[in-house]
């Protein structure tokens, strides 16, 4: 078979990839090592970046894209996908990431924002994209620039998990409320929540997004994923939750567990026994506006 | 009629909704049951194990004890089918990528795999292949696939790009390298339902 009659980065072959990692878990990691543990515990994927959220949050300044040579290292040590942070609207990051053979890219709101007004034209890319959401007009905007996944913003790098179940209780409550609605009502919706109106007829059809829905920002206990997956999220980021918990090694192993037992509670008590304590963390209602993450991008 | 898909991770949903189309084109019924426990592999006729993290779902197979089920249920010669990921764990030795990360192969076919044949996301791929088993072309997708790179007599090649064999039958098992369940192509689903119901 000749080499052009292959297609590359088709929206097939974008969103399929998203949803290869669905009933997963993806760890956030600094370093191959912890890429390595990740693995080892069963996560479908790693995200590779310079430091996790609640180190970015404590030691403020610009947040960017990882060092290349880390994320080379990361992609090296692991046979499972290896995804990477780019600001949100830096495309030449994006270029950076997909040329080093990151397999998904995380356009992020914890990364400091290139660009206070576009986000990245994902259609440009041959690699997919997973960006953040806290209602449905965000996802859909979102996957109207071409993201093949999309993730709660939840509030990344504080352990507290309530921004997270707002975000995903918004999104499908606002899927529900589509059910019913008539053609001119559909594009109504679409008008108030700023979103494509083929995409809202074609989520109000599915009832869903169109594309994997994950839950982030703010996961730290198998208790946590379990419960954004009762909330009906597709799979889960770990952020900071695994490397900044007393066992990592265990932590991460119980969070995998939890995910394939969500719905069974005995089961879930026992992977949470015995894993040490999980992140310290810091309630969301503490942290100063300025210092909130998920208002980045738009 | 029951058929299993192995739910633990991965492109369930989709081969369980081709899997109902499938059979409704058809006018039969089975009950499609989605398997994360250990249990219900024997209870079923026919059993699908999806693309998903092979690493993540091999471990897990092993761990939630479905793995020594789907070993038994095959030597029965329960018709399986697998899938991307699902193809690298029904082979019996597999690449460098699959040593180092002690990957529970299920060895129920005489074949060595290559996990990421292809390469990474970026090279994944779409591609009208020729399967020896349809009329015509087959637009199959290629998502950090794996490959066939060496198997025994009793395989049987359905599929090939270069030297990959991308689609096998040994016996009872069906192997695709490529995921089936993301298109509305459902003639790979038609073949191995054929398989089920002994045509």
């Amino acid at each position: 078979m000749e080499l052009e009659k292959l297609r590359h980065g088709t929206e097939l072959i974008k969103r399929g990839f998203a949803k290869m990692q669905k009933g997963g878990v993806i760890m956030d990691v600094t370093n191959p090592e912890q890429a390595k543990i990740a693995e080892d515990a069963g996560a479908v994927a790693v995200m590779a970046l310079q430091s996790v959220p609640s180190d970015i949050r404590k030691e403020g300044g610009v947040a960017r894209m990882a060092d290349p040579a880390m994320v080379a290292e990361v992609i090296d040590t692991v046979t499972i996908p290896v995804m990477a942070k780019a600001r949100i609207g830096h495309f030449v990051e994006a270029e950076i990431l997909q040329s080093l053979g990151a397999d998904m890219i995380d356009e992020s709101e914890v990364l400091t924002p290139a660009d206070n007004f576009y986000h990245i034209d994902k259609t440009e890319f041959t690699v997919p994209f997973v960006c953040g959401a806290r209602n449905l007009g965000e996802a859909l905007r979102r996957i109207n620039e071409g993201a093949a996944m999309i993730r709660t913003k939840g509030e990344a790098g504080t352990g507290d998990v309530s921004e997270a179940v707002r975000h995903m209780k918004q999104i499908m409550g606002e899927i529900r409320e589509l059910k019913g609605k008539t053609k001119e009502e559909l594009i109504m919706v679409a008008r108030d929540i700023e979103a494509p109106i083929e995409l809202v007829i074609e989520t109000a059809k599915m009832e869903r997004i169109p594309v994997v829905n994950f839950a982030a920002g703010g996961v730290a206990t198998p208790a946590d994923a379990a419960l954004m997956m009762r909330l009906g999220a597709d799979g889960v980021f770990v952020g900071s939750g695994i490397f900044t918990a007393e066992k990592p090694e265990a932590m991460a192993k119980a969070i995998v567990e939890a995910v394939n037992n969500y719905d069974k509670p005995e089961v879930l008590a026992e992977v949470s026994k015995g894993i040490g304590s999980g992140m310290k963390g810091i309630s969301v209602s503490s942290i100063p506006e300025d210092q909130v993450l998920q208002t980045r991008g738009w | 009629m029951r058929i299993g898909v192995i739910a633990i991770q991965g492109a369930v949903s989709e081969h369980v909704e081709a899997l109902e189309r499938a059979l409704s084109e058809r006018g039969e019924s089975a009950e499609i049951v989605a398997i994360k426990h250990s249990g219900l592999v024997p209870e079923c006729d026919a059993l699908v194990l999806p693309g998903g993290e092979s690493t993540t779902l091999g471990s897990l197979l092993v761990h939630e004890g479905i793995a020594d089920e789907i070993k038994e249920a095959a030597a029965k010669g329960m018709p399986i089918m697998g899938t991307c990921a699902g193809l690298i764990l029904l082979a019996k030795e597999g690449d460098s990528q699959v040593e180092k990360t002690h990957q529970n192969l299920l060895s129920l076919m005489d074949v060595r795999v290559n996990r990421n044949a292809f390469g990474r996301q970026r090279e994944s791929f779409e591609a009208e292949l020729d399967v020896s088993v349809l009329d015509s072309p087959y637009n199959a997708v290629f998502i950090r696939a794996p490959a066939i790179v060496e198997f025994g007599d009793d395989v049987k090649v359905l599929s090939k790009i270069d030297e990959f064999v991308v689609a096998a039958e040994q016996g009872n098992v069906l192997a695709l390298a490529f995921h089936p369940e993301l298109t509305d192509d459902l003639r790979l689903h038609r073949y191995f339902l054929d398989r089920v119901f002994g045509r």
